[in-house]
C-alpha cells in the first residue's frame, strides 16, 4: 500500500504528516522524493545507511570523428547541442538523457557516459526503512532520482514525501501510489494551493483526502474547500506550541506525545480504510 | 561586415527585442551595404534551450556582432566560442543601436544571466 502525501507549497506539512505516519506504523518505509532539500532522515535518524549514487546518461563527443552534420544539433528537442567553428558543444546540464543524439550519428561520433546527479541513502529506523533522495545542487532535474527510488520500494505499507508543488516531479511520485493524502494550512494562500494539488490528483483519478494542518479559531479557507468540493477531511492538527517544539527539535511526535501517537493512529487507520474501501468499489486500481 | 540583433519584427521600424533566446526574428545588417536581412528565430517557440539554439541560428549567419539588452549564460557559451563580439543595447531603437555601434559607442555585454529557463524573465 503506496500512500503519497504532498501540497501545493512547502511547509504545510507533508514531513510531519508522513514521518509520524510511518513511526506509528512502526513496521513500514518511508520515502523522502522531496530530493532537493529531503528533511524526513533529520527527524527518523536511520542507522546502518548504505549509499547508491544515481547517474543520468550524458553524450560525449569524439570531435575527430565528427564531420559537422549536424543531425544531432536539428533532432535535440532540448537544444543541448550546438556546432560553432568546426566543434561540437554539449550542454550538458540541458540535457534530458534520451540518447537521441548517439542513436543518430551516422558517424558513431557520440557515446554516451554516467553522469552522477545524486544519491540515494537506505537505512533503518527501528523497524521503518528510509530511503532519502538527494539532488546534487545546481542539477535541473530530480526526477531519475525518484524514479529510481519508487521502482525499489519494498512490499508493504509505504509512505511517500512528495516534493512540494503540483509539477512534474511531483506526478512522478503520485503516478503509481494508492492513495493520496493533501496536507493543507488554513490561509487563503494555503486553499489556491490546496486547490491545484487537488486538481493533481483528479487528474490521475486518485483516491485522495486532506489533513488539514496549523487549525487556528476562525475561518478556514482549505476547509472551506474540502467541503464545497466534498473532499473527506481525514484529520485536524492543531496550532500547537509543543508540535513546533518537538518539530524544531527534530523529534518525532508520535514517539514524544501520547496525544500525537493516538492523533496518527487514528488518522492511520482512517487511511487503510479509505484505501481498503476505494480498492472494494474499484478493483481495477 | 555583418551584425545581428534580436527583434520584435521584420522592419527597421520595430523594436529590439527584450529577450535573445525568445526573439521572434534576427535583423542581419549589413554594415557594408546597408542591407537589412530579417530572419526567423526557430528557438523562440523551443521547449528548452532557446538561447543556446537562437545563438546557433546567429552564429549560422555569418554575424561577427550581436547587440542585445542581455543574453543567457548558455547562449553567451556559444556566442564567446564563435568569436561574435556581443555589445549592450542602449534602447529599444533599432536605428540607434545600429549608429551607436558604428561610432563605437556601444559597451561590451558582460552582464550575462544565468538564464530563465522556463521561468518568463520580463
Amino acid at each position: 500500500m503506496k500512500i503519497a502525501v504532498l501540497s501545493g507549497k512547502g511547509g504545510t506539512g507533508k514531513t510531519l504528516v508522513s514521518v509520524n505516519l510511518a513511526a506509528v506504523a512502526g513496521h513500514a518505509a518511508y520515502i523522502d522524493c522531496d530530493v532537493e532539500e529531503p528533511n524526513g532522515y533529520l527527524f527518523l535518524k536511520p542507522a546502518d545507511v548504505v549509499t547508491e549514487t544515481i547517474a543520468v546518461k550524458i553524450p560525449v563527443v569524439d570531435q575527430k570523428l565528427c564531420d559537422g552534420c549536424r543531425k544531432c544539433v536539428e533532432f535535440c528537442n532540448f537544444n543541448a547541442l550546438a556546432y560553432i567553428d568546426q566543434k561540437l558543444m554539449i550542454f550538458e546540464e540541458v540535457c534530458h538523457s534520451c540518447g537521441g543524439c548517439i542513436l543518430l550519428c551516422p558517424l558513431r561520433a557520440l557515446t554516451e557516459r554516467d553522469k552522477s546527479i545524486g544519491v540515494i541513502e537506505s537505512g533503518l529506523s527501528g523497524d521503518v526503512r528510509v530511503m532519502t533522495g538527494i539532488l546534487n545542487t545546481g542539477e535541473a532535474s530530480g526526477i531519475p532520482i525518484i524514479k529510481k527510488l519508487l521502482a525499489d520500494i519494498p512490499e508493504g505499507l509505504t509512505f511517500i514525501d512528495c516534493p512540494p508543488g503540483s509539477a512534474c516531479i511531483v506526478m512522478e511520485c503520485v503516478r503509481d501510489s494508492d492513495y493520496c493524502i493533501l496536507v493543507a494550512e488554513p490561509t487563503i494562500f494555503g486553499a489556491h494551493n490546496l486547490a491545484l494539488v487537488h486538481e493533481l490528483v483528479q487528474l490521475f483519478g486518485k483516491p485522495h483526502g486532506v489533513v488539514l494542518n496549523k487549525c487556528l479559531e476562525g475561518p478556514n479557507p482549505s476547509e472551506q474547500y474540502c467541503l464545497e468540493k466534498g473532499i473527506r477531511i481525514l484529520a485536524r492538527i492543531d496550532y500547537d506550541r509543543e508540535l513546533g517544539v518537538l518539530n524544531s527539535e527534530a523529534r518525532v511526535a508520535v514517539h514524544e506525545s501520547d496525544r500525537y501517537q493516538a492523533m496518527f493512529a487514528a488518522l492511520l487507520e482512517t487511511v487503510k480504510e479509505e484505501v481498503q474501501h476505494e480498492t472494494a468499489i474499484d478493483p481495477q486500481r | 561586415m555583418f551584425i545581428a540583433v534580436p527583434v520584435d519584427d521584420k522592419s527597421m521600424e520595430s523594436k529590439v527585442c527584450v529577450s535573445f533566446g525568445r526573439a521572434p526574428y534576427f535583423l542581419i545588417y549589413d554594415t557594408d551595404s546597408g542591407k537589412a536581412d530579417f530572419i526567423d528565430n526557430a528557438a523562440a517557440a523551443s521547449q528548452g534551450g532557446a538561447g543556446i539554439k537562437a545563438a546557433q541560428t546567429v552564429v549560422d549567419s555569418q554575424a561577427k556582432v550581436l547587440l542585445t539588452p542581455r543574453c543567457g549564460e548558455n547562449a553567451a557559451q556559444v556566442i564567446d566560442a564563435a568569436g561574435i563580439k556581443m555589445f549592450k543595447t542602449i534602447n529599444d531603437s533599432i536605428q540607434d543601436n545600429i549608429n551607436a555601434y558604428k561610432e563605437g559607442r556601444l559597451s561590451p555585454l558582460d552582464d550575462i544571466h544565468p538564464g530563465f529557463h522556463g521561468q518568463g524573465g520580463k
